[in-house]
C-alpha cells in the first residue's frame, strides 16, 4: 500500500516485465505507468511485444519476472476473471460475446447489470438495441459497441482497448472516442491501443512506446508528437547497403504500350477493401505495405482465387478474368505463397511430393505420373532454391526457412508467371531471408511478375522495385524504391503525409475520408484532404 | 383494484410477446411437432383402430432412447460428443437389475439412487479424461465405451437379474386418462425437474457458451474445463436413467442393449441440436425420438420389410436435416 518509489499515485505501475517463450524473447524489460484519469496509448511496431504485454495484463500469460501494481496492490491474474477482479477489464480485437446466446444472457454470464449497460449503449449511439437479440444475428460493429458498453458497465479501474476501433464505421468511432475522452480527469484510466495515430492524437494524454520487448520512451501526446512516436518505434535504423539497383531495368522494360501482367481495377471486398487499383508488370517486384488488418489479406485472397471481389475487375495480360477457385487463378498463372506454411504444405509428405503436387494435379494430367519428368523438374527446383534435403522424407521436420523454400519451389518447378507472396519471410532466419530476396529478384529478372506483401518494412528496399501502401482498405501511397526507407513507409502506413499538419486538420481529414455521410460530421477544413488518393 | 385491472392487459400482451419470441427461437421444435402430428395422423390412417393402448406402448418403448437422446443433447450442446452413452446405459441397467433382484422396495429406491450416482461418476470420468488429456472427445469416449461395455458384461453376461415391481409399475399403464401414459409423464417430470432449473441457471448459460465459442466463454470468465466435465457428468446421469428405463421396461438387466449411442446422435441431429455445439435443447430431441419411433410403426403397419424401414428412417433423417439447413440458408440470404 505504501509505495515509496516516487510514484505513489499511479493507477497501474508495471515495471521491468520480461517474458520469453523458449529461446524467443517476447518482452525484455517492459514498463507501463498509467496515472489515474488519463488515456494512455500503448504503441509498438509488429513484434515489439505489445500483444504479450496485453496478454499479461489480461491474465492470459504469466510474466517471467517484473512487478505489476494496480492502485498500489500487487496484480497477478491467471484468467480474465482474476484480471477483472484486480481492476483491469479488456475489450479485445474480436468480440468476446457468445454467438448463440442473446445479449441479456451474455451480460448475465459476466454478472453485469443490464441497466448500466443500457446507459452506456445509449451514450455510444445504440439506444434502441433489444437485449433479447441473439448475438449471431447482430452486425460486427454493434458487437464491438456491446463489448465496450459491457466493459464500461463493470466500472474497472483500468479499461484496456485493443484495436477497438478497427472494425467501426466513422460515426461510431467518433462516439467511442468521445466516451473514452470523458474518462479523462476521473479516478479511472484507459489503455488505448490503435494503429491509427489520428485517434491517438485525438484522445490520448501520453503514449508508451515499445520496441524489441523494451519500453523505449513515454511521450506526452501533443501537436506533432506523432513523429516522435514513430521515431521511437523505429529506433536506430541500420542502413542496408543492398538496396535494389535494378529498378532502372524494370522501369525501362516497361514501355509505354506494355500490357501489365496483372491489373486490379477498383477492386472492392465488402468493407475491408475499397476501390483498389494497381498494375503489376512483368520483370518487377511490387511491394505491398500495410499495418495489420488493413485489407491486404482480402486483396491476396481475391488475387489467388480464394475469395470473390464484391466489385471491380481483375485483368491478366489485359483480359478480364474472374476466379471461382484457386485452380482458376493458378491456370491464369497467378500462384500464391502464403505466410502460414501449414496452409500450403502437406506436412507429413515428402519434399518431392510437395513440390510435384501443383503440376501433377493440373487438369488433363490424369493417368500415370511422368515420374522421370517430375524428378527432373523437382531436382531443378531443389537446386535453385538450395533446399536442405537431409530431412526430405517429411516436410514437417524441415526448418521453417526450408519449409518456406518448398512452398516457393513447388511453383518455381512448374515455371512462374506471376507470384503472389504474402509475408514469405515471416519467422525465418536471416540467411534464408537473403536467399528468398535473391530468388524473387532472379524470378523477376527472368520475366516473372512478383507481388510481395511484407510486414518487415526494410524488405521493400531489399527486394522490391516500388511499393504500394494500403491503409483502411485503400491504396494511400505509391513509393519508388529509392524513397522507400523505413520512416517513409511507416509514416505512409499510418497514413501520415510528409508535410507537417495540425492535429485537428489531420482529424478532420480522416473523418472526411472515412465517413460515407458528410452530413453526419462537421468538416471545418476548407481544402479537401489529399488522403485516399494513390 | 384499479391498478390490478390496469396490469392485466399489459401482462397478457407481455405473455403473447414472450410466446411469439419463444416460437421464433424454436421454429425447429415447432416444425418437429408438426411432423409428429403428421405421422400420428398417418398412423391412424394406416391402422384405424390405433388408440390409447398404442400410445401407451409407444411411450414405454421410447423411454430408454428418449433419455439417451437427452444425455447426448447435453454433451453436444457443450461442444463435445459421447460415444459411450449406450454402454453407460448397459452398465446402469445390469447394475440395477443385479442389485434389485428379489429385494424389498426401500432397498430398490437406494439402488436407483446409487445407479444414478454411478452414472454421474462414470460420466465425470469421461469428461475429466477429455478435459485433462486433451485427447479428442470422440477418441476418449470410444475407448471408454469399450470399458463400460466390458464391465457391464462382467457384471451380467446374459440378460438377467430383475426389476423392483414398483419400478416397473411407475412406467406401465395410464395415469388417470387412458391417453396419458405414465411413461410419458415420468419422462416429462424427470427431464423438467432436472433440465429446466439447470437451463435457467448460470451453469446453463455457461454450457451453451462453452459449446458456442470457447475463447469468448473463457474471456467472459467461464471456467471452461469444469463446465465440460459437469456436462459429461450430466450425460452420465441421463444415460443411467436410460439404463434404469431399460431395466424397468424389460424387467431384466440388458448387458448388450443395442445401438443406443448412434440412435441418440440421430435423434439430436433431427431434434435441432447443432453438432458444432451451442445450439438446441432437449425438447427437440425427445420429439425426434417419438417421430423416429412412429416412422418405424407406420412402416410396420404398411407391411414394409423391417430392413427397408431402417433404410427409410435414415433417408428421413437426411431429408429433414437437409431441408432444415436449406431453410436456414434462405433465411441468412434474405
Amino acid at each position: 500500500m505504501h509505495e515509496t518509489d516516487g510514484a505513489p499515485d499511479l493507477l497501474l505501475n508495471a515495471t521491468d516485465i520480461a517474458k520469453h517463450y523458449g529461446a524467443v524473447v517476447a518482452l525484455r524489460s517492459a514498463s507501463l505507468a498509467v496515472r489515474p484519469g488519463e488515456v494512455h496509448a500503448l504503441m509498438g511496431a509488429n513484434g515489439a511485444g505489445k500483444s504479450t504485454l496485453v496478454k499479461i495484463l489480461t491474465g492470459g500469460v504469466r510474466p517471467d519476472h517484473g512487478s505489476i501494481l494496480v492502485r498500489g496492490r500487487p496484480f497477478a491474474a491467471r484468467s480474465p476473471t482474476e484480471a477483472r477482479r484486480g481492476g483491469i477489464v479488456s475489450v479485445y480485437q474480436e468480440p468476446s460475446l457468445i454467438p448463440d446466446l442473446d445479449v441479456r444472457s451474455n451480460l448475465r454470464l459476466t454478472q453485469t447489470q443490464p441497466e448500466p449497460v443500457r446507459h452506456w449503449l445509449a451514450e455510444l449511439g445504440l439506444p434502441d438495441l433489444d437485449l433479447a437479440d441473439v448475438v449471431r444475428d447482430l452486425p460486427l460493429a454493434t458487437l464491438r459497441i456491446i463489448d465496450l458498453a459491457r466493459a464500461l458497465a463493470m466500472e474497472p479501474a483500468i479499461l484496456m482497448l485493443d484495436e477497438m476501433t478497427a472494425a467501426l464505421p466513422a460515426n461510431l468511432t467518433e462516439r467511442v472516442l468521445e466516451v473514452i475522452g470523458r474518462m479523462r480527469g476521473t479516478d479511472r484510466s484507459v489503455i488505448f491501443i490503435s494503429h491509427r495515430l489520428i485517434e491517438i492524437g485525438a484522445v490520448c494524454d501520453r503514449a508508451t512506446v515499445l520496441r524489441e520487448g523494451s519500453t523505449v520512451g513515454v511521450v506526452d501526446v501533443t501537436e506533432g508528437s506523432e513523429d516522435r512516436i514513430v521515431a521511437l518505434m523505429l529506433g536506430d535504423i541500420v542502413r542496408s547497403g543492398t538496396v535494389v539497383q535494378s529498378e532502372a531495368s524494370a522501369v525501362a522494360a516497361r514501355a509505354a504500350d506494355a500490357v501489365p501482367r496483372l491489373s486490379a481495377r477498383n477492386l472492392t471486398v465488402g468493407t475491408k477493401l475499397t476501390d483498389v487499383s494497381f498494375d503489376l508488370y512483368q520483370g518487377e517486384v511490387l511491394g505491398v505495405v500495410a499495418l495489420e488488418g488493413q485489407g491486404q489479406d482480402e486483396l491476396f485472397d481475391v488475387l489467388s482465387g480464394s475469395e470473390r471481389p464484391t466489385g471491380g475487375e481483375l485483368l491478366v495480360d489485359g483480359d478480364a478474368r474472374s476466379f471461382r477457385h484457386p485452380a482458376d487463378a493458378i491456370r491464369a498463372g497467378l500462384v500464391y505463397v502464403p505466410a502460414d506454411r501449414a496452409e500450403a504444405l502437406l506436412m507429413q509428405r515428402s519434399v518431392r511430393e510437395n513440390i510435384a503436387l501443383p503440376f501433377t494435379t493440373r487438369f488433363g494430367a490424369w493417368g500415370p505420373i511422368d515420374l522421370r519428368g517430375e524428378r527432373k523438374k523437382v531436382d531443378g527446383a531443389i537446386a535453385t532454391l538450395q533446399i536442405d534435403t537431409r530431412a526430405a522424407g517429411e516436410v514437417r521436420r524441415l526448418s521453417g526457412g526450408n519449409q518456406q523454400k518448398v512452398t516457393i519451389a513447388r511453383w518455381v518447378a512448374g515455371g512462374v508467371r506471376t507470384m503472389l507472396c504474402f509475408d514469405p519471410t515471416r519467422g525465418i532466419d536471416i540467411g534464408t531471408k537473403q536467399q528468398i530476396y535473391q530468388l524473387l529478384r532472379d524470378l523477376a529478372a527472368a520475366g516473372a511478375a512478383v507481388l510481395l506483401y511484407t510486414s518487415e518494412l526494410k524488405e521493400v528496399q531489399l527486394a522490391c522495385d516500388r511499393a504500394i501502401v494500403i491503409f483502411g482498405g485503400r491504396i494511400v501511397a505509391e513509393i519508388a524504391v529509392a524513397d522507400a526507407d523505413e520512416p517513409t513507409l511507416l509514416r505512409a502506413a499510418y497514413d501520415l503525409r510528409p508535410e507537417e499538419l495540425m492535429p485537428e486538420e489531420i482529424a478532420s481529414a480522416a473523418v472526411a475520408v472515412e465517413s460515407a455521410d458528410p452530413a453526419a460530421v462537421a468538416v471545418e477544413s476548407a481544402d479537401p484532404p489529399a488522403v485516399g488518393q494513390p | 383494484m384499479s391498478a390490478g385491472v390496469g396490469t392485466v392487459p399489459g401482462r397478457r400482451a407481455e405473455f403473447v410477446e414472450a410466446t411469439v419470441a419463444w416460437a421464433r427461437r424454436n421454429t425447429w421444435t415447432l416444425g418437429l411437432i408438426g411432423l409428429l402430428i403428421v405421422f400420428l395422423a398417418l398412423t391412424k390412417m394406416l391402422q384405424p383402430n390405433y388408440g390409447a393402448p398404442g400410445i401407451q406402448g409407444l411411450a414405454i418403448s421410447i423411454l430408454p432412447i428418449a433419455f439417451a437422446a437427452v444425455a447426448q443433447a447435453i454433451v453436444v450442446i457443450s461442444g463435445g460428443i459421447d460415444l459411450s452413452v449406450g454402454p453407460m446405459m448397459a452398465l446402469a441397467s445390469v447394475t440395477s437389475a443385479v442389485l434389485m433382484k428379489d429385494q424389498g422396495d426401500p432397498f430398490g429406491v437406494a439402488v436407483v439412487v446409487g445407479v444414478l450416482l454411478l452414472g454421474i461418476a462414470v460420466g465425470a470420468i469421461n469428461g475429466a479424461l477429455v478435459v485433462i488429456t486433451k485427447v479428442p472427445d470422440i477418441v476418449v469416449t470410444l475407448a471408454t465405451s469399450f470399458v463400460w461395455a466390458g464391465t457391464a458384461l462382467l457384471i451380467l453376461n446374459t440378460p438377467g437379474g430383475g426389476a423392483a415391481p414398483w419400478l416397473m409399475a411407475i412406467i406401465s399403464g395410464p395415469l388417470g386418462n387412458p391417453w396419458l401414459p405414465k411413461a410419458l409423464v415420468v419422462l416429462a417430470v424427470v427431464v423438467a425437474v432436472v433440465w429446466i432449473p439447470l437451463r435457467r441457471s448460470t451453469f446453463g448459460l455457461a454450457l451453451y457458451a462453452v459449446g458456442s465459442h470457447p475463447l469468448a466463454a473463457f474471456r467472459s470468465g467461464i471456467a471452461v474445463g469444469p463446465t465440460k466435465i459437469v456436462a459429461y457428468a450430466l450425460t452420465g446421469f441421463f444415460s443411467a436413467l436410460g439404463g434404469l428405463a431399460l431395466t424397468a421396461t424389460g424387467g431384466v438387466g440388458a448387458p448388450v442393449p443395442g445401438s443406443y449411442t448412434l440412435q441418440s446422435v440421430a435423434a439430436i441431429v433431427l431434434g435441432g441440436v447443432s453438432l458444432a455445439g451451442g445450439r438446441g435443447g432437449v425438447l427437440g430431441p425427445i420429439i425426434a425420438v417419438i417421430v423416429l419411433a412412429l416412422v418405424r410403426t407406420d412402416l410396420f403397419f404398411a407391411g414394409v420389410d423391417p430392413n427397408w424401414s431402417t433404410a427409410v428412417q435414415g433417408a428421413i433423417l437426411i431429408g429433414v436435416v437437409m431441408f432444415g439447413s436449406l431453410v436456414a440458408m434462405r433465411k441468412v440470404r434474405a
